[in-house]
């Protein structure tokens, strides 16, 4: 593997750029591995390049039907935060973020971690009661929050409009100062190359049929468009397809899976220094180094595979933006996708052990999975070499829908009166 | 925008005056208490989210009324709509990949 | 006269000038002018500068996909906007411009040094590099590159304008007014079908506008296309111009933007800018056209070189020559028609260079009659000048041998590298495209819509024009109409064919070459080949790692040639490679359109009660909940929240307060089955519940945790009347008439949502019964005691009447038809006057019922909330066998030791906890702490010290014991106690 730097990106401009390699190898699969990860976003690239640096497992292949990345790593608005309201969710986020803070570096691929602070909006006094309690909550986890008055945070987000006259007038806002954002590609890129550089196989374009278990109950393999590959160990983390691939091991999940939508405008020059959430409107927004404003809204409310997404909530979002931030109505959107999320019942990850022998799944993160990319990787990877769960992943088990353990950070929020 | 054809209304009206109300015929059980954890688990939470035609539930606002659907998941596209209560129809052939 | 205008020539008003400035420069243009042909005719070619290596730009289309000449446009304040392109802006008196991504000026840029460093800038550099040392990333490496990067500078004032917008249902909806387009909608409007013809641009026509040599007919261009859009006027069809198809959703809906007032020199005062329709077609026909591809050369992006179509419609439509000395390079026939009509309107052609050895001999002949040198076989190499380019290397290709290249003197020069039929709503369909060897057609379509003319690479306008009828007959047919063929006969039509190229061979150094694909992100072929040597294998991979189709033109100009070149590297043929994903808008879309009326105070209605306006002139403050704005508190001069909320309480305590609680959900439960259908949904018993009389209801979900409550009146033994919190009266609605109609149809009962029927006035206090009594008829007070119910008439309007307390002090609801609130209200005010009566908001009702204990459905309890956890189990009939949530009670985790339970909580200082705040049973432990729960309701009450509720693991056993408040100020020590701070006996209730 070539090392990035400024001087190889300085002798190689010399040179014409002739020298760089390929970043992973277009690798066919191998009759066998120790472990099969299907899904080649950044969860499962990550888990396998901690599977291999960590836990010396490099007989790994990550499996995915389109091109690496192309899932949801490739279409969320990158917002990065650990300000959760549970103690097992805020930990969970926030070991993410502790490997946020130093992966450009650990991989050698700039993924351009912005540590430009994400301010939610309370716009009510259920929103204060509830932000304060989650700044609380945060102080005394050791997780950063803090929360601000409606004059702090405009000082801290200039566009923001403070009036008290707005349909929903800002109040007060909490704020995570070591949140941010980061560039989507580059993660997935960045453990792929620093994965393949370990020995991991990267199969794309290579669909997983199904999960085959042999006569004692227990995983054998996968059975791909290319043909069957052994494995004693199979992960799954495939996002909004993990109900279809699940179901071919015989076990239904706890998930369904929703379109959820972004947009981005035509590039500008800086204007938003940070991300803005507001759940109330339901609207997020950041400015992409590239000069886009970068806009995300709810899902929609049908579960779909289409990756495509309806036209009011989009009008709704948009509104809710230009509500927030009235400067930006005469900006132009550029470009609006979709993606497919699944989502659990209590809106918390499923992260552990299948109740089938070698079977691992790391699903259910919602609208919220790219954030948690290092930290779900690392874990998954823990939880695959140990036959074990992590203590920080243990409380995110399967097993929590039977007996009523939930981690539910949706109804936390719930309004009511 | 889909459309969608209400069968109490006969009238096929824009998604905005309907509510999706999750997947369809999983009925509540009769006897709630005689079910293990684990039954009761997969009543209340485990679902298909089948990735092609699906059975489903949507509420029409207009008229106040729940009814069912069979809709390819992958198209968005509606294949049938009926009232609640019937069973469940078979799944058309051509849509069985 | 500008020295480029052609006298009399082209589509513009010669007798009608406008005056625009352009970087503080003013020029004259005509009207029907955009910026860009205005420019053009000034002489001036330099518009802009690239997004990376800041190079000078100058237009390279006419039209929409223009990714070059983006300016500012604006009209005074608050009227500004970024990147609009200047080859669509029209020319109106006063417009102000400027260039863009550049410092200090246009022509002099210091950021072009990036230019000279490009080696450096290769795709993706920036994820090679910028890591070291760590920190510098967020302080100095990001600043640097955001600041950089973006193109137009945003709006910094709110918005003035207002935007509109509007449902369309229609039979045929077509898409473009080119010549397929007009054939199509002639050919659907015949049978009375309802047809809709839309086209981005201020005229219908299409490419017949810049090709008026045409005949149809008999006629020339023009003046056919003026008779039909006459015959489809008269036909009844739907003629929308300025008007983008922006984007092709599920089952026929098309948004259309159109564009109403930024072309006028004084829009009429509140006239929307924009109005976005929401078109629902029976039948779609999608006659867009194709778009005409750059060629890929070094230096093929200098101010002065455009595409050949580009030049012939400045000429046609703008009467605007775009240099006196073009140099044409080209791979289709297209282009020679280009040169042709410039060399027959004054310009001396330098020469036409066209990549392919056999020409056909017709244009070859046309050249020759007009002088024109040809060089047929030959590449460009490179070209010269900076802010406009001066000359052409132009080079004979023999096999894989370039030959040496020769200068060729040119003022501009036109390109065409063939055409690209233009399918961008049909992929948002997710309609499947084929390769044909040239460019992707459309094959699988998932709508009911037809692709016309050039969208499907016919080229020429007989085609063309007979593809666009078929297409209109085919829709016809969709819609089980039929309709007559039509024939055309075209005269000077002008056929032709061309070849696709990757990057053209050069002679220089390839390495070196500036040959750009994607103008505006300044991407080059090298870039392509570096991402694909470097194992960019997938189209989506390179178009990301290259940022080329990322432009504000989302690869419009780029998209086919980054292709090419892709597969040529990485030895597949394109189909193999793939084409990323067109997405929704077509064009850029004003955020404004989609947010039509959807703005200000009718962004989300807000609901008001009847009351509400007597609450506005007495002075309330008012706060948001759920949809609804309530009366908060009601301050008198010189009063703060605080000040005016203890007055409210005392005053209630003291003798009598009143109380809008309209906005409490309402909902009747009638019939013979409606004491069933209340046991299933409801924890209580609802059997022996007489009528006349009230219960506390509690509403789980069928996960066991609470999601409502409110008490409930049986007003005869089959009628309900159920209240709910405020924000959950739709959702309990719902869940109810969910588990009527689909788990219990054999239930008979009718649910009635009537929150919008009923205002409802509050009375609490020792004196409620006193004054209520005298206005109150029909009620027998000796059986009427705390949580009653009856119909009755108050102050002489008809009520409902329920005796119940959220106070503590004695209480009544007061129900009257919504019309007569604010006379019931008002009658109320002037009978408690006597008694000191007391208008009090929802702050005090808070604090007064929290001094009860009584809970807030999403305050105290939070969706994770049991009723056992919440103290409510005596709200719970173990009795009956089953309702709504009743087995998950039962579930491990939620009959396990140390659930979270709800308390309350006096701190030793006296002083108010903060909502919110968590509660430790160790201050002194270092973080991460372990927390044991937190504040629920904090209030400074009527008793002269805070009170407070809490969810604490094992509360209920920890009665008395002290628990610990860490704030950023320090540690509250807290004592656990009852909920039930005031009047724990209940006597006041009944005095």
């Amino acid at each position: 593997m070539t090392r990035f730097s400024a001087f190889s990106l300085l002798k190689q401009a010399l040179n014409g750029h002739k020298g760089w390699r390929e970043q992973w190898p277009d690798s066919q699969p191998k009759a066998e591995y120790d472990v099969v990860i299907v899904g080649a976003g950044g969860h499962g690239l990550g888990a396998a390049y901690y599977l291999a640096k960590e836990h010396g497992i490099t007989n790994v292949a990550v499996i995915d039907k389109g091109w690496l990345g192309g899932g949801n790593t490739g279409r969320n608005t990158t917002i990065i935060r650990s300000n959760y309201l549970y103690d097992e969710s805020a930990k969970l986020y926030d070991h993410a973020l502790d490997l946020w803070d130093n992966l450009s570096q650990e991989l050698n691929y700039n993924v351009m971690y912005s540590k430009r602070g994400v301010m939610m909006l309370a716009h009510n006094t259920h929103d204060v009661q509830s932000f304060q309690r989650h700044v609380h909550s945060n102080r005394l986890n050791g997780v950063d929050n803090r929360w601000l008055t409606k004059e702090e945070a405009k000082a801290f987000c200039p566009p923001l409009n403070i009036s008290p006259d707005a349909r929903y007038p800002v109040v007060g806002a909490a704020l995570q100062m070591r949140a941010g954002t980061a560039r989507h590609d580059a993660v997935a890129w960045g453990y792929a190359r620093a994965a393949a550089a370990r020995g991991v196989d990267i199969i794309q374009n290579c669909a997983v049929n199904a999960i085959r278990r042999g006569p004692d109950g227990a995983v054998i393999g996968v059975d791909t468009a290319k043909g069957f590959i052994r494995a004693r160990k199979v992960a799954v983390s495939a996002a909004g397809n993990t109900s279809v691939v699940m179901d071919s091991a015989g076990l239904r999940m706890p998930l369904e899976s929703f379109p959820l939508q972004a947009l981005v405008s035509e590039p500008v020059k800086p204007i938003f220094p940070c991300v803005v959430m507001s759940n109330t409107v339901h609207a997020y927004i950041s400015q992409s180094d590239k000069g886009e404003l970068v806009i995300g809204s709810g899902t929609d409310q049908y579960t779909s595979y289409s990756q495509r997404g309806g036209l009011p909530l989009i009008e709704h979002t948009v509104a809710a933006i230009c509500e927030v931030f009235p400067i930006f109505t005469r900006m132009r959107m550029l470009r609006k996708w979709g993606g497919i999320v699944d989502v659990t019942p209590d809106r918390s990850a499923i992260l552990g052990k299948a109740p089938v022998e070698g079977l691992y799944v790391n699903c259910g993160w919602g609208t919220g999975g790219f954030k948690a990319t290092p930290g779900a990787a690392h874990l998954l990877a823990y939880t695959v070499a140990k036959d074990e769960p992590h203590p920080l992943n243990a409380p995110f088990t399967l097993e929590r829908f039977s007996t009523g353990r939930l981690i539910d950070e949706a109804a936390a929020a719930a309004v009511a009166h | 925008m889909l459309l969608i054809h209400c069968p109490y209304c006969e009238d096929t009206l824009p998604e905005l005056e309907f509510t999706y109300a999750g997947e369809a015929h999983i009925a509540r059980p009769a006897d709630p208490s005689a079910l293990s954890d684990e039954e009761w688990r997969d009543y209340l939470f485990i679902r298909t989210n089948a990735r092609g035609p699906h059975y489903e539930r949507w509420r029409h606002v207009g008229c106040g009324r729940f009814f069912n659907a069979l809709r390819d998941t992958v198209s968005d596209r509606f294949l049938m709509t009926y009232k609640a209560g019937l069973p469940r129809p078979p799944l058309p052939q051509e849509t069985v990949e | 006269m500008s020295r480029y205008r052609i006298m009399g020539k082209g589509r513009v008003d010669h007798s009608a000038p406008v005056s625009f400035t352009f970087d503080g420069k003013t020029y004259k243009g005509l009207r029907g002018d955009t910026v860009a042909s205005a420019l053009l005719a000034n002489g001036v070619h330099l518009m802009g500068r690239s997004f990376k290596y800041h190079r000078p730009r100058g237009a390279v289309t006419a039209g929409s996909e223009e990714p070059n000449a983006l300016i500012g446009t604006s009209r005074g304040a608050g009227r500004f906007e970024p990147n609009t392109r200047a080859t669509v802006q029209e020319l109106r008196a006063g417009l102000v411009t400027e260039s863009q991504n550049k410092w200090p000026n246009l022509s002099f840029d210091l950021g072009a040094i990036n230019d000279r460093a490009y080696m450096l800038f290769s795709a993706g550099f920036y994820y090679k590099t910028f890591m070291w040392p760590k920190s510098f990333w967020d302080k100095v490496y990001e600043p640097v590159i955001r600041g950089a990067a973006g193109l137009g500078k945003s709006p910094t004032e709110p918005d003035p304008d207002r935007y509109a917008s509007r449902y369309l249902h229609t039979d045929v909806l077509v898409v473009g007014a080119g010549p397929a387009g007009i054939a199509a909608a002639l050919a659907a409007a015949q049978s009375g079908a309802d047809v809709t013809l839309v086209d981005e641009n201020p005229e219908m026509g299409g490419s017949l506008l810049s090709d008026p040599a045409v005949q149809i007919d008999g006629k020339p261009a023009w003046d056919w296309v003026e008779a039909q859009l006459g015959r489809l006027r008269a036909a009844g069809v739907r003629l929308m111009t300025r008007t983008t198809a922006i984007g092709y959703y599920h089952q026929n809906m098309v948004g259309l933007c159109q564009r109403l007032t930024d072309h006028l020199d004084n829009p009429p005062k509140g006239a929307p800018r924009e109005r976005m329709w929401r078109v629902r077609a029976g039948q779609v026909v999608l006659a867009q056209g194709a778009l005409e591809k750059p060629l890929v050369f070094d230096g093929n992006d200098r101010p002065g070189v455009m595409l050949a179509g580009a030049a012939q419609t400045y000429l046609h439509k703008f009467g605007v020559r775009v240099g006196d000395n073009p140099a044409v390079v080209t791979s289709h026939d297209s282009a020679w028609y280009a040169a042709f009509d410039l060399a027959d309107h004054g310009a001396r052609i330098a020469a036409i260079i066209d990549t392919r050895d056999a020409v056909r001999p017709d244009l070859l002949e046309a050249a020759r009659k007009r002088g024109i040198k040809v060089l047929a076989s030959h590449t460009v190499t490179t070209t010269t000048g900076r802010s406009r380019v001066k000359s052409v290397r132009a080079a004979l290709v023999r096999g894989d041998t370039v030959g040496a290249g020769h200068d060729i003197a040119c003022d501009c020069l036109l390109m065409s590298g063939g055409w690209t039929p233009s399918l961008h709503l049909f992929s948002h369909t997710k309609g499947s495209l084929a390769w044909d060897g040239q460019t992707f057609l459309p094959d699988r379509k998932t709508e009911d819509c037809e692709i016309a003319g050039a969208g499907r690479g016919l080229w020429g306008y007989q085609p063309v024009l007979a593809d666009g009828a078929a297409a209109g007959l085919r829709a016809l047919a969709g819609l089980g109409r039929a309709g007559h063929d039509a024939c055309f006969t075209v005269g000077n039509d002008r056929p032709g064919t061309g070849v696709t190229h990757t990057e053209l061979p050069t002679d220089g150094n390839a390495g070196k070459a500036r040959a750009f694909i994607d103008f505006q992100n300044d991407v080059t072929a090298k870039d392509i080949r570096l991402a694909v040597r470097e194992g960019m294998r997938s189209i989506e991979h390179v178009k990301r790692y290259t940022t080329n189709g990322m432009a504000t033109d989302q690869g419009k100009m780029s998209n086919i040639n980054g292709l090419m070149i892709a597969a040529d590297a990485l030895g597949k043929a394109p189909p193999q490679v793939g084409l990323t994903t067109f997405r929704p808008p077509y064009t850029p879309t004003s955020f404004g359109a989609f947010c039509g009326y959807l703005r200000g105070e009718t962004f989300q209605l807000t609901r008001k009660t009847p009351i509400d306006p007597w609450a506005e002139a007495n002075g309330a403050v008012f706060e948001p909940v759920a949809q609804w704005r309530r009366a908060w508190y009601f301050p008198k001069p010189g009063e703060d929240m605080h000040a005016a909320v203890l007055r409210e309480c005392k005053a209630t305590r003291a003798s009598l307060g009143i109380f809008d609680a309209s906005t409490l959900g309402k909902i009747e439960v009638a019939g013979p089955d409606a004491v069933e259908f209340m046991n299933r949904i409801y924890t209580n018993p609802w059997t022996k519940l007489a009528p006349g009389r009230c219960r506390y209801g509690l509403l789980l979900g069928e996960d066991g945790f609470i999601r409502d409550d409110g008490v409930i009146g049986r007003l005869s033994p089959d009628l309900f009347h159920v209240t709910t919190t405020t924000g959950g009266a739709a959702r309990v609605l719902t869940m109810m008439e969910d588990y009527l109609q689909t788990e219990w149809p054999d239930l008979d009962v009718w649910l009635t949502s009537t929150t919008e029927q009923w205002a409802t006035v509050a009375l609490n206090g020792p004196n409620a019964l006193t004054m209520l009594k005298p206005l109150v008829q029909g009620v027998d007070w000796d059986d009427f005691p705390h949580m009653s119910c009856g119909e009755c008439t108050v102050a002489g309007l008809p009520a409902r009447l329920f005796r119940l307390s959220f106070t503590g002090e004695i209480g009544f609801e007061v129900n009257v038809p919504a019309r007569h609130g604010l006379a019931l209200w008002t009658a109320l005010m002037e009978a408690g006057k006597p008694y000191d009566i007391c208008p009090y908001g929802t702050e005090t009702m808070h604090v007064l019922r929290a001094e009860k204990g009584y809970i807030i459905v999403g305050q105290d309890t939070d969706g994770t909330v049991t009723p056992a956890d919440a103290g409510l189990d005596w709200a719970v009939c173990k009795a009956k066998k089953d309702f709504v949530g009743k087995r998950s009670l039962s579930r491990p985790d939620i009959v396990a030791k140390g659930r979270k339970q709800l308390v309350g909580l006096l701190t030793e200082d006296g002083s108010l906890l903060q909502e919110g705040a968590q509660i430790v049973l160790d201050p002194d432990q270092p973080k991460p702490m372990r927390m044991v729960g937190h504040v629920t309701s904090s209030y400074q009450s009527t008793m002269g010290h805070p009170i407070a509720m809490a969810v604490i693991e094992g509360g209920f056993d920890k009665m008395g014991e002290t628990v610990f408040v860490p704030m950023p100020d320090g540690v509250r020590k807290a004592r656990i106690t009852s909920t039930v701070f005031y009047d724990p006996e209940g006597l006041r209730l009944k005095a």
